[in-house]
């Protein structure tokens, strides 16, 4: 077990967003994160990640998680779209969590985001500059910065927004591939739910509470996901 | 050039705003970057309008000016920083708090000593502002500034780059930008004499913008803005010594013409790469 939520709710100022969330995370598991827009999805991350405390109910990690963290692709910014900065900066400031107070990089942190750079086939874009790649280009990078902090567990914030076809296929590829070859288990919040549910192994649909935790294909089945992907689909 | 400079080091009075300047340039260049890429580049120039005021009433009082400034115009910086994130924009609330403490500092001077030259010189810049004492602060100040950069580089970043990332990394976020904004605060405090209340701000953000037209990498940006902040001082202070002009206004315009410079090289190396 990496991750496993019990009954949890999360909400600021004592206003619960969402609340009574039952999920478990595997190592291996694929996971995909539904819900209409302010069902509350940004806030399960933020949980997830530890920067809120749950209000009640029970978020425990896994040994692995706990001494590792866990690795995260948040949504992109516009500050970042004109950033200059090299791959190789950016990637290597995924190693910043083990740092100490002297936040400098050593040769393991170099060797380790090289690593992560081969991992997604990035390693030959080492020296450009971030701003001049493309939006799956600029993707890849940051899922090797959130790799450096660990392979075991990626959060993914809405990461095909803003992608065209290929680069969403390709994205997606790209995921598929960390999740069977390294065993990453992936947790990933999309809009694209139709593109997501082909890749995922298990979907929880939130709107304020539970609403649905089971398989893509159990998803598929159910009434409420056909509901809400019919609404896409016409 | 380097006779007139040979000339200039002959003066104590020069020799001392040469040394503020060189300090303050760094430290204003190397925060400049991270300034303005986190579209903060208002908070500095907002902040420069406060030191006016905090001065001139430091002047009325008959207290030392920067002894002053420098608490009121750190306060204000993490007043601005916290508000940007409450009820009041931050654009609106920069641009109350600048104009408000310009007419302050306004009214103030001309209640008491009026509008001297003095007052010409804390507006747009003097050579003559710098005494001993202030000297040996603004080398304390600045080193501290400096050496507090270059050990958070990395985290500093990381906070630039990413907040959200930083974030889940475990970075104090909030502390980091605290500390932004109280380095920046110390060092418009600090450049405020020479460059002048209504011009320092350009010394942040003039060379980091230069820069970002020039290199794709962060380091290089940062190298690149505190030399470019440098050599735009040297330049901007010769010419205020031979034509007489006031420092921080000749300062800002060589920056203004490197910066078109800058812009005309992008310009070219797009073309070529199209």
């Amino acid at each position: 077990m990496l991750l496993a939520c019990k009954k949890v709710t999360f909400g600021y100022e004592n206003k619960a967003v969402i609340s009574d969330i039952t999920f478990q995370v595997d190592a291996g598991e694929y996971l995909c994160i539904v819900g209409e827009n302010g069902a509350g999805k940004s806030t399960l991350v933020k949980g997830i990640l530890g920067l809120i405390k749950p209000m009640s109910g029970e978020i425990a990690f896994g040994e692995e998680v706990k001494n590792a963290s866990i690795g995260y692709l948040p949504q992109q910014t516009d500050a970042q779209k004109d950033f200059p900065a090299t791959v190789m900066e950016v990637v290597l400031s995924g190693c910043l969590k083990q740092k100490g107070f002297l936040s400098f990089y050593n040769r393991r942190d170099k060797e380790t985001a090289l690593a992560n750079m081969r991992k997604l086939g990035v390693e030959q874009l080492l020296k450009k500059s971030f701003r001049n790649l493309s939006g799956g280009q600029q993707q890849r990078v940051l899922i090797a910065r959130a790799l450096c902090a660990t392979d075991k567990l990626l959060v993914l914030d809405e990461p095909v927004t803003g992608l065209d076809p290929t680069g969403t296929a390709d994205l997606y590829a790209v995921l598929r591939n960390l999740n069977e070859q390294y065993g990453t288990a992936v947790i990933m919040v999309s809009h694209d739910v139709r593109g997501a549910l082909t890749e995922v192994k298990t979907v929880l649909h939130i709107s304020f509470d539970t609403v649905f935790y089971g398989t893509a294909q159990e998803y598929r089945d159910s009434d409420f996901g056909k509901q809400f992907l019919g609404g896409a689909q016409k | 050039m380097i006779g007139i400079l040979q000339e200039m080091m002959g003066y104590p009075f020069l020799v001392r705003a040469l040394i503020v300047g060189v300090l303050v340039s760094l430290c204003a260049s190397l925060l400049g970057v991270s300034l303005v890429l986190k579209r903060y580049s208002m908070i500095g120039d907002g902040l420069s309008h406060v030191s006016f005021g905090a001065l001139s009433v430091a002047m009325a009082l008959g207290v030392a000016p920067l002894k002053l400034s420098l608490p009121v115009v750190t306060i204000v910086a993490v007043i601005l920083l916290r508000v940007g994130n409450g009820r009041m924009k931050s654009d609106a609330a920069i641009a109350v708090i600048s104009s408000g403490s310009l007419g302050i500092g306004v009214i103030v001077t001309s209640l008491t000593t009026g509008m001297t030259v003095d007052v010409c010189g804390y507006m747009f810049g003097s050579l003559l502002a710098m005494s001993k004492e202030d000297v040996m602060l603004s080398i304390v100040l600045s080193i501290i500034v400096i050496v507090i950069f270059i050990i958070c580089y990395n985290r500093l970043f990381a906070v630039t780059f990413d907040e959200s990332f930083a974030k889940a990394s475990g970075v104090k976020v909030g502390v980091y930008n605290m500390l932004l904004a109280i380095l920046t605060a110390v060092t418009i405090v600090l450049g405020m004499r020479m460059m002048g209340a209504m011009l320092i701000s350009s010394l942040i953000i003039f060379p980091a913008l230069t820069s970002m037209r020039l290199f794709g990498s962060f380091k290089a940006v940062i190298i690149s803005s505190a030399v470019v902040s440098l050599v735009c001082f040297f330049f901007g202070i010769i010419c205020s010594y031979q034509y007489a002009t006031p420092t921080g206004a000749s300062i800002v315009g060589v920056n203004l013409i490197v910066l078109f410079l800058a812009v005309i090289v992008e310009k070219i190396r797009k073309g070529r790469l199209a």
